[in-house]
């Protein structure tokens, strides 16, 4: 956090020399704190001052980086506790485990499977984008296999898991071009965790059993020159986990203590439905990395839902390009209706035009990704944006007929939409979900 | 270093508010439910702080639902034609510690019931359970003015939870509700600024501030659950900060809105993984993402996520 400029101004010789061209150190640190002043125009400040407030300046939360190439992922860096104050940054990363019990053919299957947890949603990838190779057998060649293995069937950024700095060794030795984060150093393997971690430069969990104890393990392993740290509480419950994630988050954002000042990880148990439970909440109170057991779609997807929802920028309407959408396979005689591009006003009229089953065209209407009501009263909806729309569309060569369904919630723009658009309009209902019934009874 | 305390100078809190009234109170009811409460930001500070222990209320419709996905009609396929049955299923088997009675029949688009059979249907379920009911109307403005100053007058004394008044459509059952002691919800389309209004002019008309419960409309997940999740945090500060006319406990319409995604109800669609648990899931994430922004009371329909759901809350306060 931002030093107060009676703090800068403790850090200054106070001579008030005036070589920075302010007439007192006092003045100088002011500007400094509105950054109206560099701090290079006073030629006496300490080495330490200097220091102090460099360091002061830094963000409360270091970014952290893993994986390599195109799947290199990023965490942390965030900057606010709820979502509406600014944003959230770097979306959680979604990860699913392999254990290093598997081999052979049950090991790729698995691999595969994670691979292929990739969806898409209006418009957008989602995708887990990590795998956590987990040390369940105890042994060190098991788990460096495993690690090789993963690396071989997956381009997906891996984390290593194991408590055993020897299995650690032996898996980081095979994947370190990948850039793995190593999960995790605890206590009384830190210093050899902390070395295998800057030998090959990848990042580290650190792992200890209270917010107390995580913040002197984390001072401890930074002094010892690695400076990439996740952060993780042992074994805690659901419970547990929640609030003492919400302290930490408030404690670094907050409170800018340095020692928390990294992104965490979250390892997930529990049957499949204590699993979302326990991983949509961690996603949205501040886990960086939810790692998870379940890789079955109908878990994956949710959650990879939750993630994309929680990081939407709250500043900007999410957007669906205007232009005339097909759903189902619509044909000349199919019905025409149209809507905004505000994206949450578009997919829901779209899902609701699919489950009628009748196939129709779409034509979304640029209203600066506003809703139906806000747009006409803004009047960013009206018969002329929709005049336009239908040209630009040339939805005129897709069909024959010239009816147009309009909104319920505008069904006072018909008269004067008629007169400019010389098509028929006809009022469709209030309430998306309420289309279906309206495209088989009222229709035709 | 020392870990730094946290010091939070919140002033206000939640309401705390009952829900249903047993023979001592002039009601009918086996159990009450007390809802809000919370003194902090979900999971801030201690868990002294939480308030009470956010409920789920089951969705019972006064008539048949004839859109609901197969996956979902099918733990109630016995039950569907009987409000009362249906309501003591999901008191009896899923645990329901409030049941919400919505009157989706009345709607003129879905059935143009009356007043009679919305009265006799609120009269079968209170007799029918013993827990602290909801009575949710329609959406259409004339159809409920015309109808659920009745179904209130049916449960006068019962210390229900009915709704919902909105900034344009709010006289008719805000008097009607005061007048035979209900809980009132206030309604806004996503909009705090609105949903502050409303509860301005309820409380213009005499309406206890104490008594209201705020709902704005919800968004799924997948389907705008941000915008809901926001509203609420923002809502639950502004109550932490002292604002009375913010102050009141939040319902969440899950069920329903979660189960219109299609991710939730698409039989047919075998990459998104198996259509008899996605639904569940769908309505459990949901439910999950509103709570961690301040839900107080969540509707829901699926026992799966309903039970999912229950657990987190059983273990989180
Ligand atoms: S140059 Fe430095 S020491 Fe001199 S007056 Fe400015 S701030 Fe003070």
């Amino acid at each position: 956090m931002a030093l107060s400029g009676l703090e800068i101004f403790k850090l200054l010789p106070k001579t008030n020399c005036k070589e920075c061209g302010k007439p007192t150190c006092l003045a100088f640190a002011m500007q400094l704190a509105q950054k109206k002043a560099k701090l290079e125009d006073c030629p006496h400040v300490s080495e330490d001052a200097k220091e102090k407030l460099a360091a002061a300046a830094a963000p409360p939360m270091q970014l952290v980086k893993f994986g390599n190439g195109d799947n290199e992922v990023q965490v942390g860096r965030e900057t606010v506790l709820f979502r509406h104050e600014e944003k959230f940054y770097n979306p959680t990363v979604l990860t699913v485990t392999v254990s290093d019990k598997l081999s052979g053919e049950e090991l790729n299957k698995r691999i595969e499977k994670i691979n292929s947890l990739e969806f898409e949603r209006v418009g957008q990838q989602i995708k887990v984008n990590a795998i956590a190779v987990v040390n369940e057998s105890g042994s060190s060649e098991k788990f460096a296999a495993a690690a090789q293995s993963v690396k071989q069937g997956s381009e997906l950024a891996m984390i290593l898991c194991s408590d055993s700095p020897e299995a650690i060794e032996a898996a980081v030795s095979k994947t370190s071009d990948r850039v793995p984060l190593i999960a995790s150093a605890k206590e009384d393997t830190a210093e050899q965790m902390a070395k295998i971690s800057k030998d090959n430069k990848c990042p580290l969990v650190v792992k200890a059993p209270s917010i107390e104890a995580l913040s002197q393990l984390s001072e401890k392993v930074k002094s010892g020159g690695v400076e990439n740290l996740v952060l993780t509480l042992e074994d805690k419950s659901p419970r547990e986990s929640l609030y003492n994630s919400t302290r930490m988050r408030v404690l670094s954002l907050r409170k800018v203590f340095r020692p928390l000042g990294y992104p965490t990880i979250s390892f997930i148990q529990g049957d499949e439905s204590e699993q979302v439970a326990a991983a949509a909440s961690l996603i949205c109170k501040y886990s960086n990395i939810v790692v998870v057991d379940a890789a079955e779609p109908e878990v994956i997807l949710p959650l990879l839902t939750v993630v994309m929802n929680i990081f939407t920028d709250p500043q900007k309407p999410v957007q669906v390009e205007p232009k005339l959408y097909s759903v189902g396979e619509p044909d000349e005689n199919s019905p025409l209706m149209f809507t905004t591009n505000f994206s949450l006003t578009y997919y829901t009229v779209e899902s609701d035009v699919e489950s009628s089953r009748v196939a129709s065209y779409i034509l979304v209407v640029d209203t600066e990704g506003t809703s139906v009501l806000t747009a006409y009263s803004g009047d960013k909806l009206n018969e002329k944006v929709v005049a336009d729309a239908i040209k630009k569309s040339n939805v005129e060569e897709h069909i024959k007929h010239r009816k147009l369904i309009i909104p319920g919630y505008v069904a006072v723009m018909s008269g004067k939409l008629e007169e400019t658009t010389g098509w028929e309009v006809m009022v469709g209902p209030r309430e998306s979900a309420t289309i279906p019934k309206y495209l088989k009874e009222v229709w035709q | 270093m020392a870990v730094p305390e946290i010091t939070e100078s919140y002033t206000g809190s939640v309401n705390r508010l009952t829900l249903g009234a047993t023979s001592q109170s002039g009601g009918t009811r086996a159990t009450t439910v007390v809802v809000g409460g919370a003194a902090n930001v979900v999971y801030g500070g201690s868990d002294t702080q939480a308030g009470e222990r956010p409920v789920i209320a089951i969705d019972v419709l006064d008539s048949r639902p004839n859109d609901w996905p197969e996956y979902l009609s099918e733990p109630y396929k016995d039950v569907l034609d009987s409000p009362a049955a249906w309501a003591k299923k999901c008191v009896d088997e899923f645990g329901a510690e409030i049941i919400c009675l919505k009157f989706d029949g009345i709607h003129p688009e879905k059935g143009d019931k009356g007043a009679d059979h919305a009265v006799s249907v609120t009269r079968e379920v209170l007799e029918a359970v013993g827990v602290p009911l909801i009575l949710w109307g329609c959406g259409n403005d004339e159809k409920d003015n015309q109808i659920m100053p009745k179904v209130s007058e049916a449960a006068k004394g019962e210390n229900c939870l009915i709704g919902t008044v909105t900034e344009g459509n709010y006289k008719s059952l805000t008097a009607i509700a005061l007048a035979d002691g209900h809980n009132l919800i206030t309604e806004a389309p996503l909009d705090i600024n609105i949903g502050k209004q409303v509860n301005i002019l309820a409380a213009d008309m005499g309406f206890p501030l104490e008594k209201i419960v705020t709902f704005q409309d919800t968004g799924a997940l997948g389907y705008g659950v941000e915008y809901s999740y926001s509203i609420q945090e923002r809502q639950r500060l502004a109550a932490l900060s002292g604002d009375k006319m913010m102050a009141m406990p939040v319902i969440c319409d899950v069920g329903h809105e979660a189960w219109r995604a299609k991710e939730a109800k698409s039989e047919d669609a075998p990459d998104w993984g198996r259509a008899d648990k996605r639904g569940p899931m769908w309505e459990a994430a949901t439910a999950i993402c509103l709570l961690q922004a301040g839900a107080d009371i969540l509707r829901m329909r699926h026992p799966k996520a309903i039970s999912t759901v229950k657990d987190f809350i059983n273990e989180l306060w």
